[in-house]
């Protein structure tokens, strides 16, 4: 590891958003900014504003994950910047009203952090999403948030690739950070996940607090999972599955799997093994949203991402 | 102890059917599998089994319905309405699977109907049934009991009578439901479609026996009766969750809730506890489709029911046996001091 003496500085973070319901049966997170929305106590800081926000509100209405298009899929360059009309998927239309209140995606006037809250049906346990490995203020808070919940771990996904990265509704802050907390059904809240969330973000918005106090956060290394590639499931020629995940690989998210290791299981009992090159780290292994994605698991490799010094400005 | 041997009419016409509830993807797979590997009748020696996708436009969509509740479209009501074209998908596809299967309480009607569910309470192997007399349902359930290993076996007894039956398993002249959890609704876990394939091939296998002559010994089986619903706390103006399932109950169903047991937690963190004055079975603990009816958990008595002998008429007795209804009749005016509880509250609500 190379010694880094200089330290980056950034701006304070004076505005904060929290996210719920970007996807409308991810219950632990519509509950907390519900709840926040209510009494915002809990999270208030000293110099933040931190404001709770559900992104799609028809969605959660209708404890769905999205009306007519994935919203955490929606914030393109294209959709931001098509001309707006009734026409419009509603969430493109809801994108674009995201866009205004908290961006403009990519400009100075863009929130400084966004807390994007959501669950998965895998067993992730507390995920924190990092978009870009160059982001040593995320870097440092993530950092921060994993020695404070030790010995429980907060693993963390780089999502940083060519093909497979996509525009979620926190891309629109310079600093987003996405909150995965499984394993929980879609439309079920349970007390343990919950308080998980709360939890991670209690510590977040400590870190931040603390940032804007004028602390200097010294030089540290962040262990990562960088997103490597995606696993279909065995199909017919009707595009119908034909195996499941194999009881071997079944809640193993973050554990190794080798070549050679088990993957699927035919539903006529056989067994189809990993036959990449070489360890990866599997996460998101059956989540129920992304059947229709194409993808039983994603693959990740590991990495240890160094950030430099920060303070604030 | 039942002594005596019970003869009852073969099984000869059976249904398995799945995608009741679109999202309950165990079922689904193993009827699509089904369908795909054998005719949709299979003819066999002893049974012909009739394999049945039950709500094909919910399962496209991978959603529990898509106007209103199959498994709640089967009550006498609802299969007598007439159908115009305002009239909900789902209550025009319980007409037309009353008349593939039943119609309901006549002779025409399929012997036995299996309806395979899946819920995201841990609840194992589960038999949903409104009879806690039906000989057949209770013999099967004990043979699945026996041969299962991998993972508890339970029946359930909701106490209705057949016109306020609900529910597809209702149509046939036996039925019930197989519900299999956990497992979140949308996705397929292989431990779950192993047991829900073995329990319905342990099924199949035990009809095909008792079609062919085999005598089964009578014996005692423990049942569960619901009691009970008991709701989320809620927020009187907006009527959202103010609390969720505590900890100590998360998972624990049929794990006896006595009286002053954590029940829900409050999102300020304060333990609300169970207020009952009867310790009771918890099931249904936290299943997802059962927020928007109002249901947190459901609550049930345990008790030990007497199941006779039993074995199928044979060539020359046709006609000859009581049928299984009139059993049930002749049975209730026999016996005095019975343990079993003909009364059942059904109030959901507080605590």
């Amino acid at each position: 590891m190379t010694s880094i003496s200089n330290v980056s500085c950034f701006n304070e973070a004076r505005r904060v958003a929290i996210f719920g319901g970007t996807h409308g049966n991810e219950m632990s997170g519509i509950t907390l900014v519900n709840l926040w929305i209510k009494n915002g106590k809990e999270i208030q800081r000293k110099g933040v504003e931190t404001k709770p926000f559900i992104t799609n509100p028809r969605a959660v209405e209708k404890c769905t994950r999205y009306v007519d298009t994935d919203l955490n899929r929606a914030f393109t360059t294209e959709n931001l910047s098509a001309p707006s009309g009734d026409d419009l998927p509603y969430e493109v239309k809801r994108a674009q009203q995201i866009n205004e209140i908290f961006g403009p995606k990519g400009s100075p006037d863009a929130y400084d952090v966004i807390f994007d809250l959501h669950n998965t049906t895998s067993n992730m346990g507390c995920t924190l999403i990092l978009e870009s490995s160059k982001d040593h203020f995320n870097l440092q808070m993530m950092h921060y948030i994993k020695k404070a919940i030790a010995p429980d771990s907060c693993p963390v996904l780089l999502t940083e690739h060519p093909l497979l990265k996509y525009s979620t509704s926190r891309s629109v802050a310079k600093h987003p950070i996405g909150l995965e907390v499984g394993p929980q059904p879609q439309g079920v809240l349970r007390s343990n996940i919950f308080e998980s969330m709360r939890v991670v973000l209690k510590h977040a918005l400590d870190f931040i607090e603390l940032f804007n106090e004028g602390l200097e956060f010294p030089p540290c290394s962040v262990d990562v999972f960088r997103v490597w590639d995606k696993m279909d499931y065995p199909r017919d020629t009707n595009g119908n599955i034909i195996a499941m995940v194999h009881p071997n690989l079944q809640d193993c998210d973050w554990e190794p799997l080798n070549p050679g290791d088990p993957m699927f299981q035919m539903f006529d009992g056989t067994t189809v093994r990993y036959e990449g090159v070489g360890t990866v780290y599997p996460t998101f292994i059956n989540e129920a949203a992304y059947y229709e994605k194409q993808q039983a698991f994603v693959t990740t490799r590991r990495e240890t991402l160094v950030a430099g010094a920060i303070k604030k400005a | 102890m039942e002594k005596r041997q019970v003869v009852l009419p073969t099984l000869s016409r059976v249904a398995v059917c799945g995608g009741t509830h679109g999202n309950e993807l165990s079922g689904v797979y193993l009827v699509r599998e089904r369908l795909k590997k054998k005719k949709v009748v299979e003819e066999e020696e002893h049974v012909s089994v009739v394999t049945v996708m039950s709500n094909p436009r919910a399962v496209q969509h991978c959603r529990r319905y898509t106007e209103t509740d199959l498994n709640r479209c089967f009550t006498r009501a609802t299969l007598s309405s007439p159908v115009t074209d305002k009239t909900p998908y789902e209550i025009v596809r319980s007409q037309e699977l009353n008349s593939l299967l039943g119609p309901k309480g006549s002779p025409e009607a399929t012997d036995l109907v299996c309806d395979l569910h899946n819920t995201t309470a841990n609840m194992g192997l589960c038999f949903i049934a409104y009879s806690d007399r039906d000989w057949i349902s209770l013999h099967i359930y004990r043979h699945l009991q026996r041969q299962m290993s991998g993972i508890p076996v339970r029946f359930l007894h909701f106490d209705l009578p057949l016109n306020e039956a609900y529910s597809l398993d209702s149509v046939g002249k036996h039925g019930f439901a197989i519900e299999i959890g956990p497992q979140a609704h949308g996705l397929v876990r292989s431990n779950i479609l192993s047991a829900m394939q073995e329990g319905v091939q342990h099924m199949l296998d035990w009809v095909r026996l008792f079609n062919s002559g085999a005598q089964f010994e009578g014996g005692q089986v423990e049942v569960y009766t619901m009691v009970k619903n008991v709701d989320y706390p809620r927020d009187p103006e907006t009527c959202g969750l103010t609390a969720a399932i505590h900890p100590q109950l998360q998972d624990r169903d049929f794990c006896l809730l006595r009286p002053n047991d954590p029940l829900f937690q409050t999102f300020s963190g304060e333990t609300l506890k169970y207020k009952g004055t009867e310790a009771l079975y918890p099931f249904f603990v936290n299943e997802c489709a059962y927020y928007e009816k109002g249901i947190a958990l459901s609550l049930a008595r345990q008790r030990s029911v007497g199941i006779p002998s039993i074995r199928s008429e044979r060539e020359g007795e046709r006609g000859k046996f009581k049928s299984a209804a009139e059993e049930i009749e002749e049975e209730e005016t026999e016996e005095e001091g019975s343990p079993i509880e003909m009364e059942c509250e059904k109030q959901s609500g507080s605590l």
